[in-house]
């Protein structure tokens, strides 16, 4: 009972929010809603231990791929979008095959070099990936007419109700992998993969399988991105991007669930709405960088560690049980 | 007779021009406590090592019942019954208890995308559980459930271990140095929890320093010198082989 009404707070306000913003505001919490499912599904990645740097290329890989199966073959939408999520987890699936030979440091430069050789095919074909000056004029997503109501996608508001329900109904799928015996043995490989392995799990398996399922999940974000914004090009999926989301989960922690979407949430406000407002154009990767430093520094278990301690802290208030032994 | 369990013939594992293990030969016979001895640096952690399929044997050949294992990974040769525990506490040190032994079902209930997506997580999940308690329960530590297991006392990290390799239901056991680190009470105790898994049926094989527990315990003793085979046995016969004495006493001949 109580949970449900939770729920529901939650869903009126998501669907209230953005009549309380500015338009331009409006299109940037679009783009936060399709960074958060970017940033979850990187989470899953790193659950098998493996930090990637090819992340947002792979996005890529979904957002090309949606938007040339509709340019050039005039696909319905939603359909491109389900196909360019396949291909991206597909793209991954080949490049598991030389990436996973490599472990740890090596892993990280491994899938910046393969993302990178991706990056620069597009740069290099102008058929069909439109060259340095990418794809423009991507159709959006079609206008649904039912009788009197008329839902327009180029509307951010309108656009942003879909992404939600997509993001959604993603993250639920990632959440629960995370907790089934599928994200047990993600988090076991994690740990000890010596010893997951003497148990009888195949663990270049399940690291495929994670880093496959995260690409997929970032072929969504590409996706929806790409008929959002209608124009992308090579440098829309470049590093800046990579670390932007680097620092989206490490700000916000990777231990749960929440702590990436904390940490972009948290630092796209930051970056969006305070330092634009304040004239800080230029100076915001600078700000950025500071932000990620102080945070490693000052909270190396990221905002996700603040949520803890204030609900233990709650709990102990309001006498839940046990909760003074959890404070550390 | 039977053929053995487990039959090593002729494994050689090199490492650059260091020849750790020589042309070993030994069976390990179904339903005993099998002990692997010998100096340090006598090759038996190596010899593990190729068996589990943690190293790929340089040249020859490791038979689990009637099928050869040599080369194949360490998952491959778990799922074919053979399970090993490691030195020291390898655990999932971040996971509790019970997600580490959850680790051990993984071959009994193995995940997928679509177990996680529908009910049939939840239903494996209890499956699992029940299972992992049996473990858990046969070795004590059910009472440590929610505990993290890098947060166990020493003893039961170890015991730990060898519940999430009890949980694979293997056929054979390997353990390696099973006793390290343990008092003399918590030695007493695992070796009779190591007889009643060798009642229910299992063969254990296991690497041990310690003499007193290894005399006690195994059936059959294989000793190990410079990478051969030294001696072969019953515990009283190798307490008696001369070679055997030379190995670990440097040599009467030096003594006197």
């Amino acid at each position: 009972m109580r949970k449900s009404i939770i729920w529901l707070v939650c869903v009126a306000a998501l669907a209230a929010l953005p009549h309380l913003l500015s338009f331009s505001q409006q299109e940037i919490l679009v783009v936060l809603v399709i960074n958060i499912l970017l940033v979850v599904s990187y989470r899953l990645m790193t659950l098998t231990g493996e930090w990637s740097l090819g992340h947002v290329v792979i996005m890529g890989v979904g957002a090309y791929t949606s938007a040339l199966l509709t340019k050039n073959l005039g696909m319905y939408v939603p359909v491109s979008m389900i196909l360019g999520s396949l291909m991206a987890a597909f793209v991954a699936f080949l490049l598991s095959f030389p990436l996973f030979r490599m472990k740890g440091f090596y892993f990280l430069i491994g899938s910046f070099a393969s993302a990178e050789i991706i990056r620069l095919l597009w740069k290099r074909f102008r058929d069909p990936f439109g060259g340095p000056k990418g794809l423009k004029l991507i159709d959006g997503l079609p206008d649904i007419n039912i009788g009197p109501i008329h839902i327009d996608f180029f509307e951010p508001t309108h656009y942003y109700y879909f992404a939600v329900i997509v993001v959604a109904a993603c993250l639920w799928i990632l959440w629960r992998i995370e907790r089934s015996l599928l994200g047990l043995t993600f988090h076991a490989v994690h740990w000890q993969d010596k010893l997951a392995q003497a148990s009888g799990v195949d663990v270049r398996r399940f690291r495929t399988l994670a880093f496959v399922l995260a690409s997929g999940f970032a072929g969504v974000s590409g996706a929806l991105l790409t008929h959002y914004i209608g124009t992308i090009n090579p440098n829309t999926f470049d590093v800046e991007l990579m670390v932007f989301v680097l620092t989206w989960a490490i700000v916000g922690g990777t231990a749960t669930f929440y702590g990436p979407i904390l940490g972009c949430v948290a630092l796209t406000v930051l970056n969006e709405i305070v330092l634009r407002e304040m004239g800080f154009e230029q100076a915001r990767p600078l700000i950025y960088g500071v932000v990620m430093i102080a945070s490693i520094l000052f909270l190396p278990n990221g905002l996700e560690s603040l949520v803890k301690r204030g609900v233990a802290a709650w709990q102990g208030r309001t006498g839940g049980a046990g909760a003074k032994e959890k404070t550390p | 007779m039977t053929t053995p369990l487990l039959q090593i013939r002729d494994l050689t594992m090199r490492f650059g021009g260091l020849t750790a293990v020589d042309k070993l030969s030994f069976n390990v016979e179904r339903g005993v406590i099998h002990g692997l001895i010998g100096p340090n640096g006598a090759g038996k952690t190596t010899t593990f090592n190729a068996i589990s399929g943690f190293y790929k044997p340089t040249s020859g050949d490791i038979i689990l019942r009637d099928e050869s294992i040599a080369g194949l990974q360490m998952h491959e040769v778990a799922h074919r019954g053979l399970v090993r525990t490691f030195q020291h506490s390898t655990l999932f040190a971040e996971m509790t208890v019970m997600e580490n032994v959850l680790v051990g079902t993984h071959m009994e209930f193995p995940p997928s995308i679509w177990n996680a997506l529908s009910r049939q997580d939840a239903h494996d999940r209890s499956g699992a559980e029940a299972k992992a308690m049996e473990a858990l329960d046969f070795f004590g530590l059910t009472g440590f459930v929610d505990t993290l297991a890098g947060e166990l006392p020493h003893g039961h990290q170890r015991a730990l271990g060898m519940a999430v390799a009890l949980a694979c239901r293997p056929d054979i056991m390997l353990l390696d140095e099973p006793f390290t680190g343990m008092n003399p009470e918590e030695t007493k105790r695992m070796m009779t929890l190591m007889q009643k898994l060798r009642e229910a049926g299992l063969t254990l094989l296991l690497v041990e320093h310690d003499m007193h527990a290894i005399m006690g315990l195994c059936d059959n003793i294989t000793c190990m010198s410079f990478g051969k085979l030294l001696a072969e046995g019953s515990p009283q016969e190798i307490r008696n082989h001369p070679d055997v004495i030379e190995a670990y006493l440097g040599g009467a001949r030096h003594v006197a």
